[in-house]
């Protein structure tokens, strides 16, 4: 199949590639561009271990395709830091226990950094709502939900 | 930060945070598929689309021509190799080579320069079958001419176990009630986000493999054996791992055997990784069993007597089953005082995918039995739940029919925790809330840490003095996400009295690390903690001798605390612990520093045919409450509470305790109302997320975890099983809590909303 080429920034930085149309989008972030804290689970859609944002919103990235990002902006869990200072949400999942194997944890931080950008103090149920596409089989859910809730706090919600 | 006191420590009973956490929360962990080698080549399986063949004839040809295609093996090159659990039921070949006993079973094998290649030449394969009758329900496949599915076993009883101890019959006859009844347990999966993957290459007449494993060892020596290498030709690396909850990262799958096997042939590096499809088709499974109960109970709630015969779907080769029956028995005689016990359990093979060991191995269903007849039973005789609980609990020290040697059990004071919560005592206020039904219900069980098996138990600790006094800890134990990392590296850090960000723990290198079974039965913090202790104190005597040597003290009054290496009761008299590393490295020309254990439990003898003595070193209990609301006219569960009071002897990480139960209970929720696989003659027909239904963070209740602290002389530091007492407790605590809703008992896992509405039904036309 012929490649397309596209252009688009991924934490931050511009990068131009070439892809097949049939790329997924996780295949490039993990295979093309070496980003590996990207993970793949199910790569159908139904467990959200390779949730990214694309210009801000969160999806799977294994069910978009690669071209799709042209001209966009994707945020993968090795944007989130900086200047080495880790994002609050990650501190949060590291103070409160919020993680176990640790797979789900990408995409997990993914959509709760994304729930936190458009309500800086959810309640419980908007977190659940959240990070109900996400499934976690180890910790049960609780101290991550407990963990977005204290990340919302330090960031200066409620 | 979370603490409990559990003694006068510095590091041990607080919630520090998981020293792996950074590396997961910034996505630079590596697992297995992160890994890439130059020149590597993919491996595709091919799949059986039949439960039940004969495999006539493969024809590689075409697929041997498509470009990109490296190498294609199928069953015949393993020569016959078997492997399983034990010798004698050892029946598993790597791909099928003279039959295929269940749908999805690997016949073959492509290693091509990239995925999309691997699939198409997959395509080209051709394999003639030769259709065989296949059976799927385990008591069908125990009737007289139902299809045999193993020569070596021609009544299909793929292993068997028996358990006899008291007197049944005089123990039903002196009871005032008896029951009998069915139950059911589901097929379920441990359901790992991970998809199962490995990395294997070739060279030097070896071969490395990097594999998503919570038992490395137990592939190292599969490898080996199938290979004919010795084992320091097997060099197994462990990456951090997604999950495992026993069963399949304990083995080896198809993939292990043919990656290592193409990369043999191709002489270049060649990795797997299973889709979700494939695992939730071909990986191991917990059993599926039927249970039927029969107890004899006193006016008073005393039971009198029990027996139970298991019959366990064990799917198509026996793999660890026999421990999976030994586990149904041995532990039934916990946490409930019981004078006379009969079992008898059989794992049938049908054409169903292969049935293994998952969190709460074997114990999970005649616990579930057993606690729901007990609650019946005092249902009839008009006892409280939590009362015939507390009449029947064994109180430490004790001793079982069976000879399991209990030391400590927080069984009583959790589960009058329980009874003093304003859950349980609230529980009568409101039961109804228009159409949703409201219940609390509770259980109380037992499971095993520090597991004993037959075969080999190693664990042990090597520690390396670097001379700026940062420590390098070798071990054959493996974190697949329980935080087994962090809690042992907080006992060296409390046995050195350093920091333990002080000290590098290795993930397993078979070629450094010394060998060790991996995580099962709970048993890491119990024998790999003892051994990692053990090592600390040697590190310390040796570290002692020479500081006792420059102040001319003697080397038991020689203090490690706070960074610091001192003199007893002269804190003025002392050095930092990396000056006094830097001296002792340099007390010889290139002294090595090194400290070595081993964990010495285990060791004792124990009748696997019989059921005669201890699974573990040591035994948790954990009493649970479940508060559903139920949906009266859908069946629809919401379950909204939990509350956990688990007895671990002592947290050594509160936190990290926490999570583990709080995972354990959520997936014996999903065993307990959602998740089963549907079944077409062999055939998975929901093997993805979306049709098999794990609870999500909008199905999950509160839980609140109450430590019940005891003293348990038999685990270092007092620390027991903290990883599955509550997968074992939270099902039938969940049943009983629909009971309490529903006024119905349900006695088949999981409990659908489909049952419950039907039930609903049932019971409304007879009122």
């Amino acid at each position: 199949m012929e490649k397309k080429e596209i252009s688009f920034r991924i934490n931050g930085e511009e990068v131009v590639l070439h892809v097949s149309p049939n790329r997924t989008l996780l295949e490039m972030i993990r295979e093309d561009l070496k980003l590996t804290g990207t993970k793949e689970g199910c790569g159908i859609g139904d467990c959200g271990a390779c949730t990214v944002l694309l210009d801000g919103v969160p999806v799977n990235s294994c069910l978009v395709l690669a071209v799709e990002a042209d001209k966009k902006e994707i945020l993968t869990i090795e944007g989130l830091k900086e200047n080495d200072k880790l994002h609050p949400v990650q501190e949060s999942f590291i103070e409160n226990t919020a993680l176990q194997c640790g797979f789900c944890t990408p995409g997990m931080i993914m959509s709760s950094y994304a729930l936190l950008k458009r309500n800086k103090a959810p309640n419980e149920e908007e977190i659940r709502e959240a990070i109900a596409g996400n499934l976690c089989r180890c910790t049960g859910y609780v101290k991550i939900i407990e963990a977005v809730k204290k990340a919302s706090s330090s960031i200066g919600g409620k | 930060m979370e603490e409990i006191f559990i003694g006068d420590f510095e590091f041990l009973g607080k919630g520090i945070p998981r020293v792996d956490a950074k590396d997961k929360v910034t996505g630079q962990a590596k697992y297995a598929a992160d890994i890439e080698i130059p020149g590597m080549l993919w491996c595709k399986i091919l799949r059986s689309p039949l439960p039940h063949a004969k495999i006539l004839n493969i024809d590689i040809t075409r697929a041997k021509r498509v470009i990109g295609v490296k190498a294609i093996i199928t069953g015949k090159d393993f020569q016959g190799f078997r492997w399983g659990w034990m010798p004698a039921t050892r029946d598993e070949p790597p791909l099928a080579d003279d039959k295929v006993r269940y749908y999805g079973e690997g016949v073959a094998a492509v290693a091509a320069v990239d995925e999309d290649t691997a699939e198409e030449a997959l395509e080209l394969i051709k394999v003639d079958y030769e259709e065989l009758p296949g059976v799927f329900d385990p008591e069908e496949a125990l009737k007289e001419g139902a299809p045999v599915i193993h020569e070596y076993r021609p009544n299909n009883i793929s292993w068997e176990f028996h358990m006899d101890f008291g007197d049944v019959e005089k123990g039903f006859s002196e009871a005032d009630l008896v029951r009998e009844d069915r139950f059911a347990t589901g097929r379920v999966i441990q359901g790992f986000l991970e998809p199962c993957s490995a990395i294997a290459y070739w060279e030097g007449g070896g071969v490395t493999i990097w594999a998503a494993k919570q038992s490395p060892y137990f592939l190292y020596r599969h490898i080996a054996q199938c290979f004919k290498l010795p084992l320091n030709k097997v060099r197994v690396i462990q990456p951090f791992v997604g999950g495992g909850f026993g069963g399949t990262k304990n083995d080896s799958v198809a993939g292990d055997f043919c990656v290592v096997m193409l990369s043999k042939i191709t002489g270049r590096p060649v990795k797997f990784i299973y889709t979700m499809e494939e695992v939730m088709i071909s990986a191991r499974r917990r059993h599926n069993a039927i249970i039927y109960n029969k107890m004899g109970m006193k006016k008073d709630g005393t039971i009198t007597a029990m027996q139970s015969k298991l019959i366990a779907d064990g799917g198509a080769y026996t793999a660890i089953g026999p421990l999976t029956m030994y586990l149904t028995g041995c532990i039934s005689t916990l946490p409930y005082k019981l004078p006379n016990f009969k079992h008898d359990a059989y794992r049938v093979f049908t054409n169903n995918p292969v049935s293994a060991a998952m969190r709460g191995h074997g114990v999970t269903h005649t616990r579930f039995a057993a606690e729901i007849q007990m609650e019946m039973m005092a249902e009839e005789l008009g006892l409280d739940p939590i009362e015939v609980r507390l009449k029947n609990a064994i109180e430490a020290p004790h001793e079982t029919v069976n000879k399991v040697t209990v030391l400590s059990c927080g069984l009583k004071e959790g589960l009058l925790k329980l009874k003093e919560s304003n859950l349980w005592k609230e529980r009568e206020k409101e039961k109804r809330k228009n159409h949703i039904l409201i219940g609390v219900g509770v259980s109380g069980t037992a499971y095993l840490g520090g597991a004993r098996q037959r075969g080999h138990q190693a664990a042990a600790a090597v520690l390396r003095l670097c001379e700026d006094g940062s420590i390098e800890y070798l071990t054959g134990a493996t974190d697949a996400g329980q935080g087994s990392d962090t809690v042992l590296l907080q006992i060296i850090a409390e046995e050195l009295g350093v920091p333990p960000e002080q000290i590098d723990i290795q993930r397993v290198d078979s070629a450094y690390t010394p060998v060790d079974p991996g995580t099962y039965g709970s048993r890491v913090t119990a024998l790999a903690g003892e051994a990692a202790m053990k090592a600390a104190r040697d590190l310390k005597r040796q570290l002692a001798e020479i500081a006792a040597k420059e102040w001319n003290v003697k080397p038991e009054d020689i203090v490690f605390k706070n960074g610091k290496v001192f003199v007893k009761d002269n804190e003025e008299k002392g050095l930092p612990f990396r000056k006094m590393a830097q001296i002792a490295c340099y007390s010889g020309s290139g002294r090595v520093l090194v400290g070595r254990g081993h964990s010495e439990y285990g060791i004792e003898p124990l009748d696997f045919e019989k059921g005669i003595g201890n699974a573990g070193t040591s035994y948790s209990f954990t009493s649970q409450l479940t508060r559903v609301e139920v949906d009266a006219e859908t069946g629809f569960v919401k379950c909204t509470d939990m509350m956990i009071a688990h007895d671990c002897g002592k947290p050594l990480n509160p936190a990290i305790v926490e999570s583990q139960n709080q995972g354990a209970a959520v997936q014996g929720l999903g065993q307990a109302i959602y998740e089963e696989f549907k079944m077409d003659k062999g055939k998975t027909l929901n093997p993805n997320f979306a049709d098999y239904k794990i609870p999500t963070a909008l199905d999950v209740p509160n839980i609140e975890v109450i430590h019940i602290l005891t003293e348990d002389p038999n685990v270092p530091y007092g620390a027991k099983e903290a990883s599955e007492g509550a997968i074992v407790s939270s099902p039938p605590s969940v049943v009983s809590a629909i009971h309490d809703a529903t006024g119905i008992w349900f006695k088949e896992l999981p409990v659908t909303p489909e049952k419950i509405a039907l039930a609903l039904r049932e019971k409304g036309r007879g009122s």
